[in-house]
């Protein structure tokens, strides 16, 4: 007969056995253990990171300068005669005789920079009104309730104004350009940054454990930014890397129209699309290859940002 | 002669799988059968398998990542019997709503929110029986008195959130009932309801055992509830039935220390206020594999060395009283009481 | 002097319509009329059905909820006039537990965190080894290790979920903790882990409990004192015994009928007394006796028109009930012809 305490040990071993426990992980390391498991999500990721990657290293990994009109004896616009992929030029030449690979790889920065500040814009306005609103909403009583009613419908009427009348209206003002277009792009992310946070701020405030925080006695601004804050980020965050996509699509259309970067020395994604419209029937891989980028480069951030989404939802979570 | 019974569940088993993971057994060979007009009890905590074990019955647990085994042969009304298991899903969709039904525990949930409560009931016996138009508005006005709800012309046009918890209930049973099934599922039927409600739902469920002979099958975690209710009472745990006995003779010799242990956990608002709850210890996540030996074991103050001796088997002690355990709280007929 | 005093509380929710111009288009009696009070190391135990205003009394005792009108007093003190941050030291003394265990613990902290925020926002705590060694103490008391420490609420089952959240309170040293559906979330066998564990912080650190709870049985096994609440407002109040042996109101004797009993030979032989119709609404009450609506024994006099107070019928043991004694003495018959018909189709 074994003694008691051997066979206590077997049993915590045979329990054991049939639990799986990440001792210690908060909300976030769960989030991101499984998102390491989602084929969605590592897809998304490499996409993202190999965008990052050439965005940063750029003039590295450019095989020429995106500017030397090098072999503009072979092509002549006028005549129909462009030059496509060949071993030179992995994507051949633009109208202008200039490497399309090299203007590519360093129009990525500049895309980045669009959709990054643009997101990062929107992101930070809208969530400082968002915030405002939501905690008003949630602590501020009565009076809260109505500063959050004026917010709210100033939020309308920004959502009610379309994207290109505010971005042409902001180029009449600052003139043509990067920054007018990453203003008009970010302006119009606000409204979507705000409503989410206000949103889900209201119903984490009406959760128990923060009933439970002001049963304990603590402050209506600890409560807002230790608790109701940090606990309504994760539909913001998801947000956030869908609006990377969607910034970088805008700011191409805006490009594409004419309101982006008129200096031709600096390429971007946009502008190249913009300008290869003129040789659509000649040489439609002068459009197809910065499409194609701003596509794929979309579609990685949107992956990421719905694994995020999937990774974060509590109905998924055991 | 003795007739087979109504429903037949022998060794049910139901595993989930997981990709890259362990499978969870939620049910592990359960055995029990149904009769008309009787009502069976399967009685656990949370995880003990019986939720699954009435959506295995219904067909409705999803396709993928789910392996059933064993047989639940029910007979059918026409003659001639099906393995509710093995049926194909539109065999299953026929049976559904006309010979099995099932009452869920949220009532709000279960029904459409933009139906009207008649629409539904109507829907399900023009599915079913071919009932339409005005012929189905008023069968279904039959039924919602039938359940107990008053002024049912009026509230044939009411949506479900016009409706209280109960009278919400009370209409989800009326969809149930709508087709004469002759088994009824009932799971934590009255769970989300308030007591003085649950008395009259429960009330409302016997009735309709008793007087259309349908055969019941009562799932929940109350002992309370089906100590009135159930004739036949299995308890659950850990995707096992750990015993299983007629109420009368399972509440007066709870056999297996995890019944005992139930009872011992429930205040009873009959007994004197200072008697002491003596609860099972642990929480059902305590649980080891059956095939190691007695999942109850970490929770149980009667284990010994032979309990992890792989599954103890089922043993009976008269009367239909089956239990499973090596050492029983009541002693087995022809067995010296272990003292302990 | 009680520890906790009730006094004549009201607690009315306005309804509001309009977009900027909110205007109140009526208001939602969730309490309305309510005394009672709490000894120093008893309980308390409230018990009624979903929409009776239990748990928006237990709020108003924390003010978690703005008070319309009447006392709180927490040790003569009177709640409902302190200003916002002697309020908010004040809940020092008064904590609380909440039914849904996960959604009252913030997912984001971990235990260590959730035990020591009730110290850090009242400056508790020499320093942080001492403010660590009350966490862990608080711990043990609710039978955790200091192994949880580190670990985050998902982690742990529903029974541990519901001892931190009574170590959260626990840390405070509260002289009365309100319990609000402390153990209807949890699995049977835990729930008498809880309520023994209840019992014994009681003992040990003389804690009075005010326990709201919809199940009969358990309010009755730990509470001194219990009161029936319906639609608002007390109706019964009697000690534990007392109430299961002698109920008087009508709505407490339809209740005790109802609470099953986890025993076939008291099944059998139960009478249940089934009340007709639903619950009316809080916004609307019925005039005169709220109950009078769906009650067995109602009478044509006084029911109807005049609101029964709580009046004391015998020692300890208070109803609202114009015809208590009456209905008790067996003069007054039920009205059971109006039960809910099971006739076939």
């Amino acid at each position: 007969m074994t003694s008691r305490a051997e066979r206590i040990d077997r049993l915590a071993e045979l329990v054991a056995a049939r639990r799986e426990d990440g001792a210690g992980r908060g909300v976030w390391r769960e989030a991101f253990t499984r998102m390491r498991r989602d084929p969605m999500a590592i897809t998304g990721a490499a996409v993202v990171g190999v965008f990052l990657l050439v965005a940063v290293l750029g003039e590295l990994i450019a095989p020429y300068s995106p500017t030397a009109q090098t072999w503009g004896t072979e092509v002549f616009p006028n005549r129909n005669v462009f030059v496509g992929p060949r071993a030179e030029n992995w994507l051949g030449l633009d109208n202008l005789g200039r490497d399309q690979f090299s203007r590519m790889v360093i129009g990525a920065r500049q895309t980045l920079l669009v959709g990054v500040v643009a997101a990062g814009l929107g992101f930070t306005a809208g969530a400082l009104l968002g915030g405002v609103s939501g905690a008003a909403h949630t602590l501020g009583g009565r009076a809260g309730r109505r500063i959050d009613t004026v917010l709210m419908r100033l939020t309308d009427m920004m959502l009610a104004l379309p994207t290109l009348l505010l971005a042409v209206s902001i180029a009449a003002l600052l003139g043509q350009g990067l920054t007018t277009v990453m203003i008009a792009v970010g302006a119009a992310q606000i409204p979507i940054f705000a409503r989410l946070l206000r949103g889900a701020m209201i119903a984490q405030g009406g959760r128990d454990y923060v009933l439970a925080a002001r049963a304990l006695g603590a402050r209506r601004r600890r409560i807002a930014l230790a608790h109701i804050l940090p606990n309504s980020m994760g539909p913001v965050l998801v947000q956030l890397t869908l609006s990377l996509a969607t910034a970088i699509i805008d700011a191409a259309a805006l490009s594409y129209l004419g309101l982006g970067n008129p200096d031709p020395s600096v390429p971007e994604w946009g502008t190249m699309l913009a300008d290869a419209q003129r040789f659509l029937g000649g040489a439609p891989q002068l459009a197809v290859f910065p499409a194609l980028a701003i596509i794929v480069t979309a579609l990685g951030f949107t992956l990421m940002g719905e694994a995020m989404r999937e990774s974060l939802d509590p109905r998924l979570r055991k | 002669m003795t007739r087979s019974p109504l429903l037949d569940v022998d060794e049910l088993s139901v595993a989930f799988t997981r990709r890259r993971r362990r499978d969870v057994q939620a049910v592990d060979r359960i055995s029990f059968s149904l009769d008309e007009g009787r009502i069976t009890g399967l009685v656990g905590e949370s995880g003990c398998g019986k939720s699954v074990t009435s959506l295995a019955l219904m067909g409705l647990l999803p396709a993928r990542g789910v392996r059933v085994g064993g047989t639940a042969r029910f007979r059918l009304g026409g003659g001639g019997e099906a393995d509710l298991l093995a049926l194909p899903p539109a065999r299953m969709r026929d049976l559904r709503g006309s010979e099995i039904a099932m009452v869920f525990q949220d009532p709000l949930s279960s029904l459409n929110p933009v139906v009207p409560i008649g629409r539904q009931v109507a829907e399900v016996l023009t599915r079913h029986r071919g009932v339409k138009g005005a012929a189905a508005r008023d069968q279904a006005a039959e039924l919602l008195d039938r359940v107990g709800i008053p002024d049912p012309g009026r509230r044939l046009r009411e949506y479900p959130h016009e409706l209280s918890g109960g009278m919400r209930q009370r209409a989800l049973i009326a969809m149930a009932v709508a087709c004469r099934p002759r088994l009824l599922i009932a799971d934590e039927p009255t769970t989300a309801l308030d007591v003085t409600i649950q008395a009259q739902i429960l009330e409302l469920l016997s009735g309709l055992v008793a007087e259309e002979g349908t055969a019941l099958l009562m799932i929940t975690h109350d002992l309370g509830v089906v100590a009135g209710l159930c004739d036949e009472i299995n308890v659950l745990y850990s995707g096992r039935t750990v015993e299983g006995a007629e109420r009368h003779e399972l509440f007066a010799a709870p056999t297996h220390p995890y019944t005992a242990g139930l009872l011992g956990s429930i205040p009873r608002l009959d007994a004197p206020r200072d008697e002491p709850l003596t609860p099972v210890r642990g929480t059902v996540d305590d649980a080891i594999a059956w095939d190691d030996g007695c999942a109850f074991a970490p929770r149980c103050d009667r284990f010994a060395d032979d309990c992890l001796g792989g599954p103890p088997p089922m043993r009976e002690r008269g009367a239909g009283h089956r239990f499973r355990c090596l050492h029983p709280t009541e002693p087995a007929p022809g067995e010296e009481s272990e003292g302990r | 002097m009680s520890l906790l005093e009730i006094e004549d509380l009201e607690v009315h929710f306005p309804i509001r319509r309009g977009v900027l111009l909110e205007r109140t288009v009526g208001r939602v009696r969730a309490v309305d009329g309510v005394s009672l009070s709490v000894a120093a190391g008893t309980t308390y135990g409230l018990v009624g059905e979903s929409g009776c205003g239990k748990t928006t009394l237990g709020r108003a005792v924390l003010r978690l909820v703005d008070v319309t009108a009447g006392q709180v007093r927490l040790g003569g003190v009177d709640l409902a006039g302190l200003p916002a941050e002697e309020l908010r030291r004040s809940r020092r003394r008064v904590q609380m537990v909440f039914q849904d265990p996960l959604g009252s613990l913030d997912p984001r902290q971990n235990v260590e965190s959730l035990l020591l925020e009730g110290l850090e926002v009242h400056g508790l705590g020499a320093d942080r080894a001492a403010r660590r060694a009350a966490v862990v103490d608080a711990l043990e008391a609710v039978g955790l290790s200091a192994s949880a420490l580190p670990r985050y609420p998902h982690e742990f089952s529903g029974g541990q979920r519901q001892r931190i959240g009574i170590a959260r309170a626990l840390v405070l040293s509260p002289e009365l903790i309100v319990c609000d559906e402390p153990v209807s979330a949890l699995d049977v066998s835990i729930q008498a882990q809880v309520l023994n564990l209840l019992e014994e912080l009681q003992r040990e650190r003389g804690l009075a409990y005010l326990v709201i709870a919809h199940d009969l049985a358990v309010v009755r096994h730990v509470s001194d004192t219990v009161g029936v609440m319906y639609l608002g407002g007390l109706v019964e109040e009697a000690p534990g015994d007392g109430l299961y042996a002698e109920p008087l109101h009508p709505y407490t004797r339809s209740l005790i009928s109802a609470v099953p009993v986890p025993d076939p030979a008291v099944e059998d032989g139960r009478r249940r007394i089934l009340l007709q119709g639903d619950l009316p609404s809080p916004a609307d009450p019925p005039p005169g006796c709220r109950f009078h609506t769906r009650c067995p024994w109602r009478q044509e006099e006084l029911c109807a028109t005049v609101r029964p107070e709580l009046r004391q019928v015998a020692e300890g043991h208070k109803v609202a009930c114009h015809h208590a004694e009456r209905i008790a003495a067996g003069e007054i018959a039920p009205d059971t012809a109006e039960r809910p018909r099971r006739a076939g189709p």
